[in-house]
């Protein structure tokens, strides 16, 4: 039952981010971004991992995307102001391409074929427990992580207010 | 001790989902085969106050929305990491409360920086 | 898992879905009369007695006016804003206990769709997928005044949602318990969560005034600036849906507040009515108390939309950013401060 249910979920999580990819408009490639982020909100759930399901519900289906679709309205989509994509950009992409290729394919044969994963503790993923470990084991860390948001937030604003 | 809910407890999640999706599109789909459809070209352009429309709207705006949506983000993902402490509060004791003081305070320190920055000003 | 839970949780949601899709239905009226109340009008007053089909005849007319897509929108998109808009707003009331376990039939029932771990954390969730609908519908228009009225929304909702989601932590700090359940039963009786929480809960009020696009915050649709707003270039159902998740999204809002703050099903004397009614109608007393409480937060909604005028959007800005942020934020201190003090830990 949990097996071929992971195989549906996991099924469907790989075919809209295909169509992430493949579909021509960007407003689209978003959507279906939010709906890849929400398959992966089940896989953890599948885990029960509830902190970090809804970690992902919040951040990333309502926080992220709601930025990226803000960026791609900020862009000029319209047709005749698109730049030709010269040869040389297509070659670029064509390189980088082959290069994630080779890298992915090189982790795939290392990988181990191991147990299905089997929590030794089921209950870790709940918020309490995680905060336990977070709030012990990983304090540094947590506290460090602060700090890098008070850097992304004084980039934002140095970025944003340039020209001003 | 609080209930254990397990991946089961979520199945009722997706039966509401499954139930508004199957109201929205029978309800869009009726509206569609009843109501009328008498369409004229001036009736299909977009409506801007009887004035003809210039250009489109797929035009930039304003960088301060940009600015104030990856300010969102990233106080969201400090709101995120308080859940855990404040559902932990009791256990924690006054350890708890002066971890999460440091890390509220840098995070204040940056939004006071935003504000002196008058990153959020509108005139 | 056997097949009766499915059917249950099955029938169960689709009252629960059926009713807010009433009372949103009927808050429609509720705001004219209200309006004409406030304003010493009538109000409808044509259809049925005293205008009870009023509701009935506006949902039968937007099914039968035409549907406008304007050429120049982009159609999947231009379908799919209001489909969003009204999916998020109907998804919300999931984790929301309507009252205690009940008997019916011989079977004990949960008068809650689920108890998760994580209710409160799962309202928040849906909440800010709520500005999906509109932006989206917004931009697929392809009209200057949708897109302005978009972009504001989207500002908006997403300004409010970090002080809301701060209040609920001081929250928190007083339950400490994510579930909706077991915030409901620990308000048993009178010990309701307002009176520790009412700093917290007043930042909460204002923040789910902006959440759901309500006067005084209502300046994406506001009519003098930008004619519609967002729905300038919808007709039919689809203008529909948008009106329509703004007053569903009016009742879940409010019966988030009343069981976070107010108690939820709880009354003063319960266990009293509980032991005279029996295990059937108690519960159901229960519920009758939630919903009064709603209905009372609905006409609060109401009130103040036809009592205040609109923010300037600066000065929206301002009170998101500059006012209920550090408010939220002092909040917390104090709330975590008091609890440690008075408490001990």
């Amino acid at each position: 039952m949990s097996q071929s249910l992971f195989y549906l979920i996991a099924f469907l999580s790989i075919f809209f981010s295909l169509m992430v990819i493949f579909t021509k408009n960007p407003v689209h490639s978003v959507l279906y971004l939010i709906i890849t982020f929400f398959t992966f909100t089940i896989h953890y759930i599948l885990l029960n991992a509830q902190f970090l399901a809804i970690v992902n519900f919040i951040v990333y289906m309502g926080a992220i995307m709601v930025l990226f679709l803000f960026v791609l309205m900020l862009l000029n989509l319209n047709k005749d102001t698109e730049p030709a994509k010269s040869n040389l950009l297509k070659m670029a992409g064509v390189v980088a391409g082959m290069c994630l290729l080779v890298t992915l394919v090189g982790s795939v044969k290392a990988l181990n074929v191991s147990n299905p994963v089997v929590l030794t503790n089921p209950g870790l993923g709940l918020v309490k427990n995680l905060g336990k470990v977070l709030f012990n084991e990983f304090l540094l860390p947590f506290e460090i992580s602060s700090l890098l948001l008070l850097s992304a937030m004084v980039g934002a604003v140095l970025l944003a207010k340039k020209e001003a | 001790m609080e209930a254990q809910s397990t991946p089961v407890n979520y199945l009722p999640i997706i039966f509401q989902m499954i139930v508004a999706l199957g109201f929205v599109v029978v309800t869009m789909v009726v509206t569609h085969l009843v109501g009328p459809k008498r369409k004229t070209s001036d009736k299909l352009i977009p409506f801007e106050s009887g004035i003809e429309s210039i250009g489109n709207a797929r035009q930039p705006f304003s960088i301060k929305y940009f600015l104030v949506a990856i300010l969102f983000v990233l106080f969201d993902v400090e709101v995120i990491f308080m859940y855990p402490w404040a559902v932990n509060f009791r256990d924690f004791g006054w350890a708890g409360v002066i971890e999460m003081f440091i890390f509220m305070g840098t995070l204040l320190l940056g939004f006071i920086y935003v504000l002196k920055k008058g990153a959020l000003d509108w005139e | 898992m056997e097949i009766t839970f499915v059917i249950e949780k099955f029938v169960f949601i689709t009252v629960i879905f059926g009713l807010s899709l009433l009372v949103a239905m009927y808050s429609t009226l509720a705001e004219r009369k209200i309006a004409a109340f406030l304003q010493d009008r009538v109000g409808p007053n044509r259809a049925g007695p005293g205008g009870m089909f009023q509701p009935l005849a506006d949902g039968v007319k937007m099914f039968l006016k035409e549907e406008i897509i304007p050429t120049q929108s982009n159609k999947f998109l231009f379908i799919a804003g209001p489909s969003l808009a009204i999916l998020t707003a109907c998804i919300g009331s999931a984790v929301i206990p309507w009252g205690q376990d009940i008997q019916l039939f011989g079977k004990t029932i949960a008068l809650q769709a689920t108890d998760i771990n994580v209710g409160i954390l799962y309202i928040f969730g849906v909440v800010s997928l709520g500005v999906y609908g509109i932006m989206i519908g917004g931009w697929a228009s392809n009209n200057k005044f949708s897109l302005m009225g978009a972009i504001r929304a989207a500002s908006q909702n997403i300004s409010y949602e970090i002080p809301m989601g701060l209040s609920i932590i001081a929250l928190l700090l007083v339950t400490n318990s994510l579930s909706l359940k077991d915030i409901a039963e620990q308000q048993h009786g009178f010990q309701w969560n307002v009176f520790y929480q009412p700093l917290g809960f007043l930042i909460f009020l204002v923040c789910a005034f902006a959440e759901t696009n309500r006067t005084p915050f209502d300046l994406p649709e506001c009519e003098t600036e930008l004619v519609g707003g967002y729905h300038t270039e919808y007709s039919s159902m689809k203008l529909g849906f948008f009106l329509f998740a703004e007053y569903i999204n009016m009742f879940v809002s409010s019966a988030v507040m009343a069981t976070l703050y107010f108690g939820g099903y709880n009354y003063p004397g319960m266990d009293y009515m509980n032991s005279l009614l029996g295990p059937t109608f108690g519960p159901l007393l229960g519920m009758a108390v939630l919903f009064l409480k709603i209905f009372a937060f609905i006409f609060f909604f109401m009130w103040v939309r036809w009592t205040i005028p609109r923010f300037r959007y600066d000065q929206l800005m301002n009170l998101g950013w500059k006012i209920l942020i550090p408010l939220a934020i002092a909040n917390i201190v104090l709330t975590g401060l008091v609890t440690a003090l008075v408490n001990g830990f």
